[in-house]
């Protein structure tokens, strides 16, 4: 398995021996960020494409062909046509915060990327309390969202963030359980570290019964967390015409349009991570041979495609269910996943402490 | 009409005069009109108001003709109430003994100026609030509403009409929306209105307190147009009405039409009108079918549906050479013969369609969350459903059986059997069900003529200038959402005197204040969707 | 499509020639050529139709038609989303007022499409009381597509011959903006302080 710390602490070594090691700190710095950034914007383009060919697969259409082959470069066209679009002013909006709001869900979103350990030797954000890092990181999305909703002066946009409020704070506790969940079972924080533990099999398969719930309920909990149908509440087309985002146009819609599509990738990559092994191969204790050819696999491409295999469970759902209601959607979370949730971390407890995982 | 009630009417009201032209039917006074209109009611039985036209006489003065209906006897009456006051023309409101009168009503203030008294919502329906004049009168001058580009402000409130014992009037205001509630627009441009209906909501958090309907976004003025052109020109524009049941609105005017000229069609005909008439149901149905998974955010069944739509499309567009807009249907017959592969087709349709609807009920029925959001929510009692007028899908849901084609069988649906697909729930479930029911019954309708269809001319011969004898005529058939009836008044000219079309929507829609009272802004949604109005078909 | 499939090409290259009359920077013009591809590209519609032909677009866009496949994916419900607004169905005195605003609701730049008789015309309501006689009498309209209501085919038709439209502007050229900057950024200012009652209604009761 390669490591792509040899590379990073090369690039350190050759930058410290010519400048002081604050200044190469802070070149690196800023060359982690605009990697991390154009990851970020490529990550977006792939999932916008792919999102409109799963879809249209599921619908018995084509999706995008006329634009590159196979309609390839459609969501560049996108992207162009965003940039060039005006940006409307709102007459009563508040302005400051109104310009604000999308920038902060976009800073949401860009800091729980950051988290996600994409292959040995390639995590941006690593420490010891990493997983409740990425929980707060996420959790500011909200607060853009609540903002955009208020400050546009629309009332659709307002009930769009209020349906929106209540929903992610609520089902951010069904996230936090089903990864507290996974916690107990490894006893540490750090993502480097989860992946690590999973090296004689996922945890997906280490923790039997109770990771299993944990999963299916981070599942559905996260599809709510990033406002994805059956969940899609807060933009829910055919009521609220276009949700919180309704004011917003040309960029600023963008930014929220590109936030959702990577959260969508956080959420997956998170699941990816914690559930199935991250960049770790798949390893069968005992076939030393198939280990072996597995660990040549590099370990991104394991991560992707672990990450977009929960991407594409998750479209599967949001194209097949029907929206739901919002007093379903609370009575779902409040009578149903928090309990199983909390009886779930109690089983895990009791798995951890009998020794009875594997 | 049954002869008890040529005795018992002029018992009761010795000021009715009896008159024969056409369907016939009673003239009473519009201030001893109230009386009437409530024995009616109360002791003969007659609880459902199938139409209510506003009128124009001229010389006579304005006045309303009422279409009315024992649901349990089948018994149907006329009656007309007329007020030869031409400045301030005032009936008496019956919106409270049928509360499908109260837009019905609506729409004759907003057409012919007349105002019922006591009344509670005295506005207009269809045009603008600053509208000048009443564009049916037969005095009208268009010149005086030229376009106005001016944005229209929405009234929170509404008059209503109190009549004194002197005759004087006096005026009542009656708020709809108070200051301090949180009203939101839903519509015109909406996705989930179909159309450009527009809702004003009133909310509690989410849930709806009260809803207050505007019509008239896509008021054309077809019943002013009918006056103006002869009869098979005023053929052109029924299609455009309810576009999803284009060919069945054609079928109610010629059939109208050939009721005042006495008309028998060939039997052929009437084969093939009643099988383009089932293609269109099932095309109707599957669109609603589409409409509301996409309304409930379930994407997916919505394209499933209009990928089958599709199919129904072809045949219809082989034969009439339309896809929407088929103008098929002629007085005395259809435009052109069947096309040689039409039978072939409609057979593979059917054989094709029904696995299909079992992939429907799999993707979208049997969903939990499909279930758990239409089942309970918007219902409507059968009372109600009569009251209002609300025929086709939504009464059935209802169980009330308001089958045009089973109470006043017309075309070949006297000689087919088919059962009347009838639920008690009158939820949106109910509502929902009942159309995919009536799909497999279309299928079955079908089934039992498409190998019959007899030979013979394809029309009949007509005379080049058609004239109806003076009178007047109601023929109604069921469109794909409801009793869609057509009413002339004949003058014995080549253009109608006055021409009115029994709007399928507009009972739906205005009942949709009653079902929606307390449910969630989603239910509204669902709700309507499951109504299932076409608004072209409303505003006319 | 194959350029000689088009029916009306002297229109479009009147246009290209007016536009090319004064030649053009090279920088900018490739730039130019970028993003106006990117733009004819990827035209997103605005869900907005009245009557009959409004089932036809929702047609061109369901399995058979499929405008996703020319990048008219994604119908956006908001007019401040969408890039074009196709006006299917009968445009009456009621709904000009509606019409008009959500035009002005969308974000630059923006087309219309007329769609079918009604649209364009007024179409079989023509001599209405209540029928606007042409959508064009109050949005400027780019593509007109005939029919009552056209095919889906007839619409694919239109939605292209607007992308060609799209593809031969400039987006540097000044040849959009039809007010200078100055102008443009006094009426913003004008819109953004306005109180409620300037806006565009009539005062009082005119009519009981």
């Amino acid at each position: 398995m390669f490591d792509f710390s040899v590379i990073t602490s090369w690039i350190h070594a050759l930058l410290t021996s010519w400048m002081p090691e604050g200044l190469a700190v802070f070149i690196e710095c800023v060359l982690v960020g605009v990697c991390l950034l154009l990851m970020y914007a490529v990550i977006a383009i792939v999932m916008i494409f792919m999102e409109r060919k799963v879809c249209a697969a599921f619908q018995c259409r084509l999706g995008p062909m006329r634009v590159g082959p196979w309609g390839t470069v459609q969501v560049l066209c996108d992207v162009i046509k965003m940039l060039t679009k005006e940006i409307i002013t709102i007459r009563h909006s508040d302005r400051f915060l109104y310009n604000l709001a999308p920038y902060i869900v976009i800073l949401a979103s860009v800091l729980a990327f950051a988290c996600l350990p994409v292959s040995r030797g390639l995590e941006v954000l690593d420490f010891n309390v990493g997983v409740f890092f990425l929980m707060a990181a996420s959790s500011i999305g909200v607060v853009g969202i609540l903002l955009a909703g208020w400050s546009s002066n629309n009332k659709y946009s307002l009930i769009g963030a209020m349906r929106s409020g209540a929903q992610m704070i609520s089902y951010e506790l069904s996230i936090g359980l089903s990864i507290l969940t996974i916690v107990v079972l490894t006893d540490t924080m750090q993502f480097s570290e989860i992946v690590e533990r999973q090296a004689d099999g996922w945890f997906l398969f280490k923790g039997h019964l109770p990771a299993l719930i944990a999963f299916v309920i981070y599942l559905i909990a996260g599809n709510a967390e990033v406002n994805r149908g059956p969940f899609d509440l807060p933009e829910a087309e055919s009521e609220l015409t276009a949700g919180y985002h309704t004011e917003y146009s040309g960029m600023h819609f963008g930014l929220f349009y590109v936030a959702e599509f990577v959260n969508l990738f956080i959420v997956s990559g998170v699941a990816a991570t914690i559930f199935l092994g991250g960049w770790m191969p798949l390893h069968i204790s005992g076939w030393e041979g198939f280990n072996t050819v597995m660990d040549y696999i590099p370990g991104f491409v394991w991560f992707f495609a672990k990450a977009f295999f929960v991407v594409w469970l998750l479209m599967w759902i949001k194209w097949t269910f029907p929206r739901l209601r919002v007093d379903q959607i609370l009575t779902l979370e409040w009578k149903y996943l928090v309990p199983i949730g909390l009886v779930n971390l109690l089983l895990m407890v009791i798995v951890v402490v009998f020794k009875l995982h594997f | 009409m049954n002869n008890d009630w040529m005795k018992k009417i002029p018992e009761w009201e010795p000021a009715a005069e009896w008159s024969e032209a056409g369907d016939g039917r009673f003239t009473v006074p519009a201030e001893r009109f109230r009386f009437l209109a409530e024995r009616l009611k109360k002791e003969g039985g007659f609880d459902f108001l199938r139409s209510l036209t506003g009128m124009d006489w001229g010389e006579e003065g304005f006045g309303a003709v009422y279409h009315l209906e024992n649901t349990s006897t089948g018994e149907n009456i006329v009656v007309r109430a007329v007020t030869a006051d031409r400045e301030h023309p005032l009936l008496p409101t019956v919106s409270d003994l049928w509360r499908g009168a109260e837009f019905n009503e609506r729409e004759a203030f907003d057409y012919f100026g007349i105002r019922f008294v006591n009344h509670p919502d005295m506005r207009r329906l269809f045009l603008r609030d600053d509208w000048v004049g009443y564009p049916l009168r037969k005095d009208y001058d268009p010149s005086l509403n030229p376009l106005r580009m001016s944005n229209e402000v929405a009234k929170d409130s509404t008059a209503s009409y109190d009549l004194m014992p002197d005759g004087s009037i006096i005026r009542h205001r009656n708020v709809i929306f108070d200051e301090g509630e949180y009203v939101i627009n839903i519509g015109p441009q909406h996705p989930a209105t179909h159309g450009v209906l527009r809702f004003r909501v009133s909310l509690e958090g989410e849930i709806i307190r009260k809803l207050d309907v505007h019509c008239g976004y896509i008021h054309r003025g077809i019943e002013k147009m009918c006056e103006e052109l002869t009869y098979p020109q005023t053929l052109a524009l029924t299609d455009r009405l309810d576009y999803l049941g284009a060919s069945q609105n054609r079928h109610a005017l010629c059939m109208c039409i050939e009721k005042g000229l006495g008309v028998e069609v060939p039997e052929r005909v009437q084969y093939i009108r009643t099988i383009m008439d089932e293609l269109q149901r099932i095309d109707s149905h599957l669109l609603f079918f589409s409409c509301l998974c996409m309304d409930m955010g379930a994407l997916t069944a919505f394209f499933y549906g209009f990928r089958d739509r599709e199919k129904v499309l072809d045949i219809l567009e082989q034969t009439t050479g339309g896809r929407l807009i088929q103008t098929y249907n002629t007085i005395g017959g259809v435009q052109a013969d069947i096309h040689p592969d039409f039978v072939r087709k409609v057979k593979e349709l059917i054989a094709y369609l029904r696995p299909t609807l079992r992939e429907y009920h799999e993707v979208f029925t049997g969903n939990v969350i499909a279930q758990e959001r239409l089942k309970g929510t918007g219902v409507l009692t059968r009372e109600d459903a009569i009251s209002f007028g609300a025929t086709g899908g939504t009464g059935r849901a209802a169980g009330w059986a308001c089958d045009v084609r089973k109470r006043h069988p017309y075309a070949m649906y006297g000689k087919v059997d088919f059962d009347e697909v009838l639920f008690t729930e009158g939820d949106c479930f109910a509502r929902y069900m009942v159309r995919m029911r009536e799909i497999e019954q279309s299928m079955r309708i079908i089934e039992q003529l498409i190998d019959n269809i007899p030979e013979g001319p394809y029309q009949v011969k007509m005379k080049p200038v058609i004239r109806i004898p003076e009178g007047s005529y109601y023929a109604a058939v069921e469109g794909s959402r409801g009793e869609f009836g057509v009413y002339i008044e004949s003058r014995g000219d080549k253009f109608p005197y006055r021409m009115k079309f029994r709007s399928t929507g507009l009972p739906l829609v205005s009942c949709m204040e009653t079902i929606s009272r307390g449910a969630k802004i989603a239910d509204l949604i669902a709700i309507g969707g499951t109504v299932d109005y076409v608004v072209p078909d409303i505003d006319r | 499509m194959k350029y000689e499939d088009f029916n009306d090409n002297e229109y479009i290259e009147q246009m290209i020639a007016q536009l090319r009359e004064n030649g053009t920077n090279v920088v900018m013009g490739c730039l130019d050529e970028v993003i106006e591809w990117g733009r004819s590209n990827s035209l997103w519609p605005l869900t907005f139709a009245t009557s009959c032909c409004g089932i036809e677009f929702m047609a061109v866009g369901a399995a058979r038609y499929d405008f996703a496949r020319f990048g008219f994916e994604v119908t956006r419900a908001s007019p401040r989303q969408a890039d074009f607004i196709m006006v299917a169905g009968t445009i009456t005195h009621k709904m000009a007022p509606v019409l008009k605003r959500l035009y002005e609701q969308m974000a630059d730049p923006n087309y219309v499409i007329a769609t079918g008789g009604c649209a364009i015309s007024g179409g079989p309501f023509k001599k209405s009381y209540h029928v606007v006689n042409g959508v064009d009498k109050i949005l400027p309209v780019d593509v007109y597509i005939p029919g009552c209501p056209p095919r889906p085919e007839a619409m694919l038709y239109g939605l292209m011959q607007l992308q060609r439209k799209v593809k031969v502007q400039r987006f540097f050229g000044d040849v959009n903006r039809q007010i200078d900057r100055k102008e443009y950024e006094e009426l913003l200012l004008r819109d953004i302080t306005a109180q409620k009652d300037e806006l565009n209604v009539e005062k009082g009761d005119t009519h009981e």
